[in-house]
């Protein structure tokens, strides 16, 4: 069942659309920020947005940061575009990798870290780069790897 | 005018701190005259024939005049209404993050040039499609757009005019799709995000069935200064034909990777040697993706091509969106490529056909010449493939654009490819593996 604070958010997000269903992925992510994932709602967001559940659904599952899984309380998104790729993706994916012993769709065992991929995270400058949450950081090393790592401890 | 603004039109009112100018601020560097201008001594038409005189051409990628596009939309009484305009801010192009900049950088320019569009075209409604990823800019368009209703920049009857526009921000959920321009119609109906059959026109049915125009964030930007300084203005910003500034964009293992605000026509080589500084110790230039993913790599000898949209043909490829991104000598081609091909695999939305199995498939192939588990064989089915997955195979540009890179990889790089199947292994030290 969805909260009364979730529908108001779902609400207000509905304040500058030209029709109710522009605002499907807004109303997922609402659920998804109280939740960390997208179980069993669909069908309630659908009745606030005019929408059937299947067609919910069908946006639920195309879009990449929509999530369908439980995942942990910190998402780390890693760019693996080949920009990132020649900066030396491939050793910052090993290293934290190795230091949360997850691979990619997977969450730690402690449940803090889901490490996801991203395409171009519009950070080629300071390539190789990462999220977490919504939070950017570029230039990485495995030192620095750790450093932020320990910040969200 | 003021004086960063005067050779700079898209980065010269950025603050050095690096935050968003405030309303204020921005109105101080001259913000917001070109859309006085616009609404008080233009005819809608009339501001389209600036644009179109300005030779401004379409900076996501495609180059198509802007205001060739704009003359399409059904305009006057008989037109049909509401009509839309939208504002393509997804940029999830590998290699390219240019529109973050500028939207980050001043949020009010960007707001400036959808609601002059706006007015040319007749839309009441805009709207800017944005990337989740781009946190930071998201907060600073939101608070300048808060900014403009309240300075009557938007909103009802704006400067005390007939002309009302609401705008707003459609932050998506992660989908390269997306930003091909009837998809993204699709996205904002919230439907599944699959690319449309054109025709008909965005013009006469596009977002909610309505004409709608749609223009990518740099192309916007330019517009409040072409309004305000005229075409002719404009026209001399650049080093060629094409009017204007570009702002290009150089990563890879260079001194100092970048954005840089230069006159259109710029060569590679002053990018490469005068703004990043040259490449890093160790490192020699090898190749470059001079806009975007989807853009055939260029070599040494094209460095002094002039980056235009008319000029760049010369080297084999597109200026796409001018963001290059440097390939150097210690740096597994192959690994590059299918890092290139295993994006556009990941982002293909499955709609049809060629690009649902052809992309995975190139995708596999090259992982395993990369990992030593080529086969002889291998070359002719990528060629294959380039030719089944081209211009006019598939549903949309997705496919062929992935294509580009992997045509010239494959002829730029043969050498490489063979010595991989041959050798059955990765021969550079970073292998990516």
């Amino acid at each position: 069942m969805l909260t009364e604070e979730e529908k108001e958010e779902i609400r207000k997000s509905l304040k500058d659309v030209v029709h109710k269903r522009e605002a499907v992925s807004d109303a997922l992510k609402v659920v998804q920020r109280h939740r960390g994932w997208i179980s069993g709602e669909l069908p309630e967001v659908a009745e606030m947005l005019g929408m059937s559940p299947a067609e919910v659904d069908s946006i639920a599952t195309f879009y990449s940061l929509i999530f369908r899984r439980p995942v942990g309380k910190h998402v780390i998104l890693l760019c693996d575009s080949f920009c990132c790729w020649i900066m030396g993706y491939r050793e910052v994916f090993e290293h934290l990798s190795t230091r949360l012993g997850v691979g990619f769709g997977e969450t730690t065992e402690d449940g803090q870290f889901t490490l996801l991929p991203v395409c171009c995270i519009g950070a080629c400058g300071v390539a190789p780069a990462m999220m977490v949450d919504e939070e950017l950081y570029g230039d990485l090393t495995p030192e620095k790897i750790d450093s932020i790592l320990e910040d969200y401890k | 005018m003021t004086a960063g603004t005067e050779r700079k039109p898209l980065t010269g009112a950025f603050r050095a701190d690096g935050a968003a100018p405030t309303l204020g601020e921005y109105r101080k560097a001259g913000g917001y005259e070109g859309l006085r201008r616009a609404l008080k001594e233009m005819k809608p038409g009339e501001v389209t024939k600036e644009v179109l005189a300005s030779g401004l051409r379409g900076r996501g990628g495609a180059g198509f005049p802007t205001g060739k596009k704009w003359s399409f939309m059904p305009m006057g009484e008989k037109a049909r209404h509401p009509k839309y305009y939208t504002c393509n801010a997804d940029e999830m192009e590998p290699g390219s993050f240019k529109d973050r900049v500028l939207m980050e950088g001043n949020p009010h320019l960007l707001i400036e040039g959808m609601a002059i569009a706006s007015y040319a075209l007749e839309a009441s409604t805009a709207v800017i499609f944005l990337r989740w990823a781009y946190h930071a800019a998201r907060k600073r368009l939101e608070r300048a757009i808060a900014e403009a209703y309240d300075g009557n920049f938007l909103g009802e009857n704006i400067m005390g005019t007939d002309f009302s526009l609401r705008l707003h921000v459609h932050s998506s959920a992660g989908r390269y799709m997306c930003g091909e321009e009837a998809t993204m119609m699709t996205a904002l109906e919230g439907r599944r995000p699959f690319p449309r059959a054109k025709p008909p026109h965005l013009s006469v049915c596009g977002l909610w069935g309505k004409s709608t125009v749609n223009n990518n964030v740099e192309t916007i930007c330019n517009v409040p200064h072409i309004v305000k300084n005229g075409a002719a203005w404009y026209k001399g910003l650049s080093r060629t034909k094409e009017g204007g500034t570009k702002l290009y964009t150089m990563a890879g293992r260079v001194q100092r990777p970048g954005a840089w605000e230069l006159p259109m026509g710029t060569t590679m080589r002053e990018l490469l040697e005068e703004h990043a500084g040259g490449m890093r110790e160790g490192y020699r230039f090898r190749a470059a993706i001079p806009g975007g993913a989807s853009t055939e790599f260029v070599l040494k000898g094209h460095l002094d091509t002039k980056m235009d949209f008319d000029s760049m043909p010369e080297s084999g490829s597109r200026l796409g969106t001018g963001t290059v991104v440097v390939l150097d000598d210690r740096t597994c081609p192959i690994g590059t490529t299918w890092s290139l091909m295993d994006f556009f695999s990941r982002e293909s939305c499955g709609w049809c056909t060629p690009c649902r199995e052809g992309l995975p498939w190139i995708a596999r192939i090259l992982e395993a010449i990369e990992r030593g588990e080529g086969e002889p064989g291998d070359m002719d089915i990528l060629r294959e493939h380039c030719r089944d997955l081209g211009s006019g195979r598939t549903f949309c540009f997705l496919a062929p654009g992935a294509m580009e890179p992997l045509r010239s990889a494959l002829r730029y790089f043969e050498d490489d490819f063979m010595r991989h199947i041959r050798e059955k292994r990765c021969t550079y030290g970073r292998a990516g593996l």
